[in-house]
């Protein structure tokens, strides 16, 4: 509970630092007013806008005002939908979560046989073969992927829809491009750590007493294997949403990433705004999570 | 004393050449860090050769010869081998200057970060107490942000252009550098040899550069290797996303993002790019693997 209670409390300087870098970058934007007001408004009309929106004030004021207003969770409004931001970026959200969700799955039904697999026949043709292919994944960038599976399995064989939501034919391209990446990853962290695990004390014991060679490896090795593995999958929750960005984009998916895209084309900041922070807390209570996970499953590890 | 030292330089300078040659040997035995090697200095040599080697002007349009297919398919020809784009431009061409601003782009902004994170790092790690607290809480908010959007955000109100793109994407990933430098410095600061240097007087300038920087130096040349990697596909991955490389200038992420809208009849057009992409990245990480291996063999990835 100490240790919970600590980490949450060093989050708030984070997410103060988080607010100021975002507030520094909105207002550096240059005038929002110019792009609130048509081209033909005259200077008092600009002049008294920026009053009204407090424009004019010093800039720490400026930021302090900003800070009540997100306390309150008013993000202002996205000048292109002109209705709140927050509720914009809440709508996206299901769309993301569904797309995130299923590239993990698709990212742990390669990456744990093909993991295993390659620990277990170590060097083997096999392993070589496996270890190459994660190498492949984590160089192919996951657009050009996307889009070379839009190539075979949608145009040339057309098997799956090009783009949009609509179902689960539409969600299967979009979650192997985006999972190809993480199971590249993960395959060779659960190489890696199985490799150690399986050199341990406890294997041989397991072994020497006559366990079947499946039973040491799926009960005994895999298990303690995934400690350090589920870990920095957790810590990579930044990594996925950088992803759905792209991936969102390739294929029209109508989530928080396609949104996020053209809002920051169009320059639409308090939607920008809503998601980064939304986002950001996100991505630090997944990384507290982690962390208290890891302490968890590994009772080895004090808390200080 | 001089003699000592005289003594010491000569001998580090005898291992260094016989470490160098070791490197050397350990470099032709290892297949993949050989394989890594060649692709880079390919890469490489096309960047810098790109006008001799180059049949066109990759910024030419000739409309006549748009969406020609590569010479092995019916209707293309050795004159554009692997075809050309929606506004005949010639494929090939834009590939081979497309190697300058990946490489470019992928080998200063990795400097650039290099030298801020290990700054901060050094800083983090040596002087500790509200330094370290002000520039991990700093470290911790960057890393919230994913930072392919941190970048977009930012090259939305800078506007993108060459060196916007450059400074951003080492101003937002020195991160990295500014966590492993400090905790590499956290141990090494610990050790004896920087002790009794402390306790002979030496200043902390010295202690930093002649004690700390040699022991982070290796860590950090693998990480920065290996980073020069994810660079090159973020920097794809952003001018994708219309906020990187502009046109006339030419980047393989451009040519993708031209090349997608052409998939469905012209498929060359966002392939080959994405081909280049790739076996560069393979290059650069299995340079780094070899690194890795060779130089600091405690960390992993």
């Amino acid at each position: 509970m100490k240790y919970l209670f600590q980490n949450l409390l060093k989050t708030i300087p984070v997410l103060l630092l988080i607010t100021l870098i975002v507030f520094l970058l909105v207002r550096v934007t240059g005038d929002p007013v110019s792009l609130m007001l048509p081209e033909t408004a005259t200077e008092e009309e600009r002049e008294s806008l920026r009053e009204a929106l407090g424009f004019n004030e010093p800039l720490p004021v400026q930021y302090f005002t900003y800070l009540g207003d997100l306390v309150r969770g008013d993000f202002g409004d996205s000048f292109r939908y002109n209705t709140d931001a927050m509720a914009l970026v809440l709508e996206r959200l299901p769309a993301t979560f569904e797309l995130a969700f299923a590239s993990m799955i698709v990212a742990i039904l390669i990456s744990v046989p093909l993991g295993i697999l390659s620990a277990v026949k170590r060097n083997s043709f096999f392993d070589l073969f496996i270890t190459g292919g994660a190498v492949l994944g984590k160089a192919m960038p996951s657009f050009w992927l996307g889009i070379m599976l839009i190539l075979f399995l949608a145009v040339n064989v057309q098997i799956f829809p090009v783009s949009g939501r609509d179902g689960f034919q539409h969600l299967i391209l979009p979650a192997l491009t985006l999972g190809t990446g993480i199971a590249a990853e993960m395959t060779r962290l659960i190489r890696s750590s199985m490799l150690e695990i399986l050199g341990q004390d406890f294997i041989r014991t397991a072994r020497s007493k006559g366990l079947k060679e499946g039973i040491v490896v799926n009960k005994h090795a895999f298990r303690n294997a995934l400690i350090p593995v589920v870990t920095i999958m957790a810590l990579q929750t930044s990594t996925l949403i950088g992803g759905t960005l792209i991936t969102e984009t390739v294929f029209a998916w109508p989530g928080l990433g396609q949104l996020l895209v053209q809002a920051v084309n169009l320059r639409d900041m308090s939607v920008v705004q809503a998601a980064t922070f939304l986002i950001a807390i996100f991505v630090i209570m997944s990384n507290l999570i982690a962390d208290l996970m890891y302490r968890m499953l590994d009772p080895r590890i004090k808390y200080d | 004393m001089t003699s000592i030292s005289e003594q010491t330089v000569v001998i580090t300078n005898a291992s260094y050449g016989k470490r160098m040659r070791k490197l050397g040997i350990r470099l032709l035995k290892s297949k993949t860090g050989l394989v890594g090697l060649l692709i880079v200095l390919a890469v490489s040599l096309m960047a810098i050769l790109a006008p001799f080697i180059a049949m066109y002007d990759p910024a030419k349009t000739d409309v006549v010869h748009r969406l020609l297919p590569p010479f092995w398919v019916d209707g293309g020809s050795m004159d554009y081998p692997l075809g050309t784009d929606n506004l005949g431009r010639d494929v090939l061409s834009r590939i081979i200057y497309g190697s300058r601003i990946s490489l470019l782009v992928g080998i200063s902004s990795v400097i650039l970060a290099g030298i801020i994170g290990m700054f901060f790092g050094l800083v983090a790690g040596f002087y500790g107490k509200v330094w370290d607290f002000i520039i991990m809480r700093t470290v911790d908010s960057f890393l919230a942000i994913p930072n392919i959007l941190f970048m977009l955000i930012i090259l939305a109100v800078l506007g993108p252009s060459l060196s916007t793109l450059i400074l951003v994407l080492g101003g937002t990933s020195w991160v990295v550098y500014a966590r492993m430098v400090r905790s590499e410095t956290l141990s090494v600061k610990e050790r004896d040899f920087v002790r009794s240097a402390r306790a002979i007087g030496a200043k902390d300038y010295r202690i930093i550069t002649k004690y700390i920087l040699p022991n982070v130096i290796s860590s950090f040349i693998v990480i920065a290797t290996l980073n020069v990697a994810s660079t090159i596909i973020l920097e794809a991955s952003l001018s994708f996303l219309g906020l990187g490389i502009q046109s006339p200038d030419v980047s393989w992420g451009l040519m993708l993002s031209d090349g997608r809208q052409y998939i469905a009849t012209s498929w060359w057009v966002a392939t080959f790019p994405g081909v280049a992409i790739t076996i560069t990245v393979l290059g650069v990480i299995f340079l780094g693997d070899w690194l890795r291996d060779i130089l600091d063999p405690k960390i992993k990835d």
